[in-house]
């Protein structure tokens, strides 16, 4: 088979549970946008043309309170600025004759969990997976915000409340059986979990926003990794030593 | 009523360059060691940092999250799949929180 469809295919099927997790948080993001006096067409635009959770929930209060355009850019350049560290990670996924155009498309669906599935994957990154995963995410976002926003009771709370794990369990799946080959990688993802909790916990810190949240802990914890265990091989093994 | 869109265009335009410009500024492969053993750790850690404690929230219930969280742990542990693991946390907390409404009221 055309190798080409083949990726396409692979990405569709891995897609599956972003465009099910994104079904549910896009619901409730329906909700609330309806709440908060947002037309519905203007509610589908902004998750078709934004595709980001903690963004576009963000903007729902700047929209309200009828801020400036400026203030409205300022906070979704802090928020989604782990986009920017998630791009530079994915750079190095790509090969370095990929095409423009591809670079253009890719960019619009670089989601956390677009970016997690393909960052983690050993070899380099096809622009056709990209798109298979793609082209299961957006429905699945854009049309979980139509739906919560038409009615809010078309989905039963305890199957919302069901969904609402499938991206977490994704994670899991992402991040888990690397560090299951590699010490290294099993101490990052505890650490990394453990400083989170932390950050949840301590009154101070407890007020960050989850989008600086995760650059601070970020830009710490793999800049403390990379110090202590440089990775010497090429990316072709994909494992730490 | 318009107003709404332009909030909607600069927050779409604000978001994509974000997205964009590393990737289209950055087409070489870093030699660097640091950098790249930096870049190669990003992912594990803003996804690990994502899963905990926030799925402990993420349902009606802790209890439910936390089952969530050790179902998709040991079948991820298992090397089952992204589907396979994502569904089956999906399943547990669903048939969990049934059988608490039944029982607990």
């Amino acid at each position: 088979m055309n190798p080409k469809i083949q990726q396409f295919q692979c990405g569709l099927k891995d897609g599956v549970p972003i465009g099910l997790g994104y079904l549910a948080v896009s619901f409730t993001f329906g909700i609330m946008a309806k709440k908060a006096g947002i037309h519905t067409l203007a509610a589908v635009i902004m998750s078709l043309t934004n595709l980001t959770s903690a963004g576009q929930f963000a903007a729902l209060g700047v929209i309200q309170s009828g801020a400036p355009f400026v203030e409205m850019a300022a906070v979704q350049f802090i928020i989604n600025l782990r986009y920017c560290l998630m791009s530079c990670s994915l750079s190095q996924k790509m090969d370095s004759k990929m095409p423009f155009f591809h670079r253009f498309l890719i960019s619009y669906g670089v989601t956390d969990e677009v970016f997690g599935v393909s960052a983690c994957r050993p070899e380099n990154l096809s622009p056709f997976y990209a798109y298979g995963l793609i082209s299961v995410a957006v429905p699945g976002w854009t049309f979980g915000t139509l739906l919560g926003a038409i009615s809010g009771d078309l989905l039963p709370a305890r199957l919302l409340s069901a969904l609402s794990v499938a991206l977490y369990g994704m994670f899991l799946a992402i991040v888990i059986p690397p560090a299951r080959g590699s010490r290294i990688l099993a101490g990052v993802v505890a650490a990394s979990m453990a400083a989170s909790f932390l950050f949840s916990v301590i009154p101070m810190l407890n007020g960050i926003s989850s989008g600086f949240k995760v650059i601070i802990l970020t830009v710490v914890i793999a800049g403390v990794a990379a110090f202590l265990f440089p990775v010497k091989e090429e990316r072709e093994g994909g494992q730490a030593q | 009523m318009n107003r709404i869109y332009l909030y909607i265009l600069v927050m779409a335009g604000v978001t994509y360059l974000i997205r964009m410009l590393p990737l289209t500024l950055i087409r070489k492969e870093i030699k660097n060691t640091y950098v790249k053993s930096f870049l190669y750790y990003v992912p594990y850690v803003t996804l690990s940092v994502m899963i905990f404690p926030a799925i402990l929230t993420a349902t009606e219930s802790v209890i439910s999250g936390a089952v969530a969280l050790v179902t998709a742990a040991v079948l991820a542990y298992r090397g089952k799949s992204l589907f396979h693991v994502s569904t089956a946390a999906c399943v547990a907390v669903f048939l969990l929180e049934l059988a608490l409404d039944f029982f607990g009221g």
